[in-house]
């Protein structure tokens, strides 16, 4: 499933001689076209109500856009899916610009953890948390500390060229594997720069003679 | 007390180097981190929009812009970035006169290239020239 949009699906049943204006049903539903969103309307709605696609009809579809798209918000998402063997219910939490954002997110955390696909996952419920006290999960908590920062210790430089002279390196301190050396009984617990490199050579040369 | 080898930190307030995307090559400053794989940027003197932003296209440079509040607006962000005179900062840096080097010889022509033969050229004649005659003043 690509990126999400969030819509407002509102449709009924055909109107017939005993009920002339059947009750509307409005549904917002998060979904990556309007195809989709129409037949997952259809899905719950046949669920929920005696209603169906066959004698049913899409009064209007709408897509709701974020009213603060560059605000960084926490949601919680209330979800419920079926796994191999059972139906869970769950509460995940997500820090995102936007409800189809959070939602996407929650799509491709399903799918990593619990290998569930779109079709199993039923949407409850997404809410924006306003407190920061109200927010359950550590993993999100810790987004929130007053003056956080941290390093990016691992980063690759990609070579916009073609071919590239030399290999990648990402480590911060990158060894190669011909300079992965060590003293005898000396346990390499971090890596080693390059001159640090030449006086365990020399060292070792002077241990050689020694002996 | 071990000190940490790292020196930039992804942090309210931290200039970075944008390195991919339409604003490619300009400055932004995190205005707020979102996850561990991304943070809101804003670079209003830099025509950087507002945006999420991966750090893997990111690259975080050593100014920072200090007391900058979490998810400062378009305005204040405009107004630290202008009082740290990070742009100035920027431009004097070596980093960014490479850069702005690597982009000229890349736009350059081939009749440009053809310049810089010839200058090269005369400039290697003078060094020639100037030792030649050191040397005999010097023997």
């Amino acid at each position: 499933m690509g990126r999400f949009t969030e819509y407002s699906v509102i449709g009924r049943t055909l109107p017939t001689e005993n009920t002339p204006e059947p009750k509307l049903y409005r549904m917002r539903i998060f979904a990556p076209n309007e195809v989709v969103a129409k037949s997952r309307y259809w899905y719950y709605l046949r669920q929920l109500k005696k209603a169906k696609k066959a004698n049913g009809e899409i009064v209007a579809i709408n897509v709701i856009h974020e009213k603060k798209p560059l605000k960084v918000k926490n949601f919680a998402i209330w979800l419920r899916y079926d796994s191999r063997s059972g139906t869970h219910n769950m509460v995940k939490e997500f820090r995102a610009l936007s409800r189809a954002e959070a939602v996407e997110a929650m799509y491709q955390d399903m799918a990593a953890r619990h290998r569930a696909r779109f079709r199993n996952v039923q949407i409850l419920r997404v809410a924006e948390i306003e407190k920061k006290e109200d927010i359950r999960r550590p993993y999100i908590k810790q987004l929130l500390e007053p003056g956080l920062k941290f390093p990016l210790p691992h980063r690759r430089t990609k070579s916009k060229a073609w071919y590239a002279a030399n290999r990648p390196v990402s480590g911060f301190h990158p060894i190669h594997s011909s300079h992965d050396y060590m003293l005898p009984g000396l346990k390499l617990v971090y890596p080693i720069s390059n001159k640090m490199m030449n006086v365990l050579y020399w060292v070792n040369g002077l241990i050689k003679a020694v002996d | 007390m071990v000190q940490s080898t790292f020196k930039r930190f992804v942090e309210v307030g931290r200039v970075v180097l944008v390195n991919d995307g339409p604003s490619a090559g300009n400055l932004a400053v995190i205005v707020e981190i979102i996850d561990h794989n991304r943070a809101l940027i804003d670079g209003p003197t830099t025509s950087v929009p507002r945006q999420a932003f991966p750090y893997r296209n990111l690259i975080l440079t050593p100014y920072t812009l200090a007391s900058l509040p979490r998810g400062a607006g378009n305005g204040a962000v405009k107004k630290a970035f202008e009082k740290a005179g990070v742009l100035e900062k920027w431009q004097s840096s070596g980093w960014a006169k490479k850069l702005a080097a690597r982009q000229q010889r890349k736009n350059a022509s081939d009749f440009d290239r053809f310049q810089i033969q010839l200058a090269k050229k005369s400039r290697r004649d003078d060094v020639r020239k100037a030792y030649i005659k050191e040397k005999k003043a010097s023997a």
